[in-house]
């Protein structure tokens, strides 16, 4: 804000307490030609409505001047009057930096110990895991669920399935940079009698039922076993998911295993080096390996 | 709708037709839009209620409700009201009887567009602003035709003074549209969708400053014009101060133009902006009290009459909950405070205790007494359902309230926990689960408030069809001395 801005804001603000100031003032005392503190105005309307003229109730008065006091010294202590930064130069961000650095150095203190154990160990460790829980519970929870049990597109934490690998360091690794995952869309390379070949052989699959066409594997093997290898098991290095499982990311029914051929997949799991420290990230870690391992 | 008296003895018959029209339409609304309340109140226990049609959703039917309420409700009950006081102070009837009628179907037509496009998902995204800009438009062009009613009746006025109810009136419908105009400016893209003229924390400052005033002056001075009115006509008494309501009056228009920040505080708005608001709101508490202290000793001397007359107990008890909540405002406007009770319920709690005690109470008890007045008849059908009606009210409200407060101070205490780990304790969903009680509660009182305003459909309904009243209730200003 420049200073004429900042001048604007002083003036605009100050000139209206004083007149609230002024107006009680003003109209506190009664004037000569006014009547009497008794007496109504003297004017009607519609009949029967008129008005006394009563003094302003005392404690309303010193209510009102109080909170004027009030603010004048509320916008000496802190910022408000245009560019003044007041008596502290208080801001929200330093005081959210204060409260955060006091949470901080309670969790720094608590968790000293945890520094030399590694994940299994910290999964094993009852406080180690609550304090991941607590935070799995407002970092994590929006789309793994409050369950772990993930959702349509979100992965469920709990049944140590695994698109990018479950040890310790790879959950970190996961948690740390985020993940993204691509299943191309095929729609446009395959027609319609390979798709739906496709598709059984691939539900044929988790199902280990003898639905398989060699239609149906030969476009496996043409366009999907690169990334999800010639056996379908998958590859931690991609995030290609393992497709002998009945476990599915976005659903294991054939109209949505060919919406997922047809038209692609792309799911994301944010980094989280930016929001969460590495000692926090380890934390978080080991809760969500407890989960498959109890 | 028919005037069964016929015309009323001249020389100045005033407009009554169109107050009757706001008058039945408010009871309509109120209902209408206290019912979709109750709905989003369900809602928010059993999610699946509506069974995932989009437009019986949650956030679809939320600014129904809200718009419903404040503007079809509130808004009916404000201008109706204001025709029939502006008539009856300035001893002269409306100056344009097709521009009254035009602001009546004009209203109703943005109502209706308002209860077709908000479920259809249409919406601006700004909260109590969400109507989109053809419908903004209308509502310009209604409130337009509406301020020249409303200031060329006091300019023709007969009487020397303007009583003080047309001050609050008047800068109600003034400030409301400036608000109006300035917030809803947006570049239109379809003739369903456009986006804000602003961006950023200018946006949100801007909608808020919009959001606040519409607080100030749609619910509060306009009601204030209303309780100024009704409150010493139905008591019989001269009101107590005309020096409180002079300083009252331009301390609170003048102090209320600065508090919306406290809508915004611990954002991206500057702390500098953040700290008026909450000094202006603070400032704003004594000027507020002022028109209660002035509504309820204009009482003194006639207390005995609260006894029996149940119209004057819902006048008198709205300003009650006027105080409450002028009261509660400001202390939540702290930003110790705000810091605790912003995102929970507490607000919804404070927002209903403004808008069904005061907003409510002070018009359903003016409609009681505009109802016999305005079609002729001795008085309501039933003063005993009037009674029922003021104790459902009652009980509703407090039940709605507590349950609020007490949520909202738990979840914001959930929210903030942390353990000697230096961890938060809870997950959101936790302070949800911990809320259900609380929300069954709500719906309790939101129900009673619904059923007494039932009860008052019919009671109107009774009045208007037993004969009229042998000797006409004045109704001109020649009839009036």
């Amino acid at each position: 804000m420049n200073a004429m801005w900042s001048a604007i804001v002083v003036v605009l603000v100050i000139a209206n307490i004083l007149g609230c100031l002024w107006l009680i003032r003003a109209t506190a005392r009664r004037r000569k030609n006014e009547p009497g503190d008794k007496d109504t105005t003297g004017h009607t309307w519609d009949g029967d409505l008129a008005e006394l003229n009563n003094p302003m109730p005392a404690w309303w008065l010193f209510l009102f001047v109080l909170t004027i006091v009030f603010g004048f010294c509320y916008l000496t202590v802190y910022p408000g009057l245009g560019n003044y930064r007041g008596l502290f130069d208080w801001s929200e961000n330093s005081q959210r930096q204060a409260d955060l650095n006091t949470e901080e150095h309670k969790f720094e203190q608590k968790t000293k110990a945890f520094a030399a154990m590694d994940i299994p160990a910290l999964a094993a460790n009852a406080d180690a895991r609550g304090i991941g829980r607590s935070i799995f519970l407002t970092r994590c929870t929006g789309c793994h669920g409050s369950d772990a049990h993930g959702a349509p597109g979100y992965p469920n934490l709990t049944d140590n399935d695994w698109l990018y690998g479950g040890s310790g360091d790879q959950i970190v690794a996961s948690i740390t940079h985020g993940r993204r995952g691509n299943m191309p869309a095929w729609g446009a390379t395959l027609n319609d009698a390979d798709l739906h070949a496709v598709v059984a052989y691939v539900g044929a699959h988790a199902k280990a039922s003898d639905a398989k066409t060699a239609q149906g594997e030969k476009v496996f093997q043409t366009y999907c076993a690169a990334c999800h290898g010639a056996d379908a098991k998958g590859n931690p290095l991609l995030g290609a998911p393992n497709l002998t499982d009945d476990i599915w990311l976005y659903g294991g029914t054939p109209a949505v295993i060919e919406a997922t051929v047809r038209n692609g997949r792309g799911g994301q799991m944010p980094a989280h080096e930016t929001v969460l420290s590495p000692e926090k990230i380890r934390l978080v870690a080991a809760y969500v390996y407890s989960l498959s391992h109890p | 709708m028919p005037n069964p008296e016929g015309a009323a003895a001249p020389p100045l018959p005033y407009n009554d037709r169109v107050v009757r029209q706001f008058t039945i339409m408010t009871v309509v609304w109120g209902i209408v839009g206290m019912l979709v309340g109750v709905l989003i109140a369900s809602l928010l226990i059993w999610p699946d209620l509506t069974h995932g049609i989009p437009w019986l959703s949650y956030g679809r039917l939320r600014p129904l409700h809200t718009n419903a309420v404040i503007f079809a409700f509130g808004g009916c009950g404000l201008i109706g009201t204001s025709y029939y006081v502006v008539q009856r102070t300035c001893q002269v009837p409306l100056i344009s009887d097709k521009l009254a009628a035009f602001t009546f179907w004009g209203w109703q037509l943005v109502i209706v567009l308002a209860a077709i496009t908000l479920p259809l998902g249409y919406t601006q995204s700004k909260e109590y602003a969400e109507l989109e800009w053809p419908i903004d438009i209308l509502i310009t062009l209604v409130w337009v035709a509406y301020a020249v009613v409303f200031f060329g009746t006091i300019v023709k006025r007969k009487v020397p003074h303007i009583y003080v109810a047309n001050w609050f009136y008047g800068a109600f419908i003034i400030a409301v549209a400036v608000l109006h105009v300035v917030n809803s400016a947006a570049i239109p893209v379809t003739l369903t969708k456009s986006y804000s003229a602003y961006a950023g924390a200018a946006d949100a400052m801007i909608q808020w400053w919009y959001g606040h005033n519409a607080v100030g002056f749609f619910l509060t001075a306009g009601f204030l014009g209303m309780m100024y009115y009704f409150i010493p006509k139905q008591a019989q008494r001269p009101i107590y101060s005309y020096r409180l309501s002079v300083v009252h009056f331009w301390a609170l228009i003048s102090v209320y133009m600065w508090a919306g920040p406290h809508h915004l505080h611990y954002t991206a708005l500057p702390d500098w902006v953040q700290s008026l608001g909450m000094v202006f709101s603070l400032i704003l508490l004594a000027p507020s009290w002022g028109g209660m202290i002035n509504g309820m000793m204009t009482l003194s001397g006639a207390w005995h009459k609260l006894r029996t007359d149940p119209i004057l107990k819902f006048l008198i008890v709205s300003l009650s909950f006027y105080g409450m909540s002028t009261f509660e405002g400001p202390m939540m406007s702290i930003k110790t405070v705000n810091a605790l009770s912003h995102y929970t319920d507490w607000t919804i709690g404070h927002v209903h205790s403004g808008a069904l005690g005061w907003v409510g109470m002070i018009t359903i008890g003016s409609v009681y007494m505009l109802v016999p007045r305005l079609f002729n008849r001795p008085g309501m059908h039933s003063t005993r359902a009037i009674e029922v009606h003021f104790w459902l009210t009652t009980i509703g409200i407090v039940l709605y309230i507590a349950a609020m407060w007490i949520a909202g101070v738990m979840q914001g205490l959930m929210w903030r926990a942390t353990d000697e780990n230096g961890v938060l304790v809870y997950s959101f969903i936790e302070s949800i689960r911990a809320t259900y009680p609380y929300y069954l509660i709500r719906l309790a009182g939101g129900v009673l408030y619904l059923s007494g305003m039932l009860v008052m459909a019919w009671n109107v309904w009774k009045t208007i069809r037993t004969e009229p009243a042998p000797q006409p209730v004045a109704v001109t200003a020649g009839a009036l001395s």
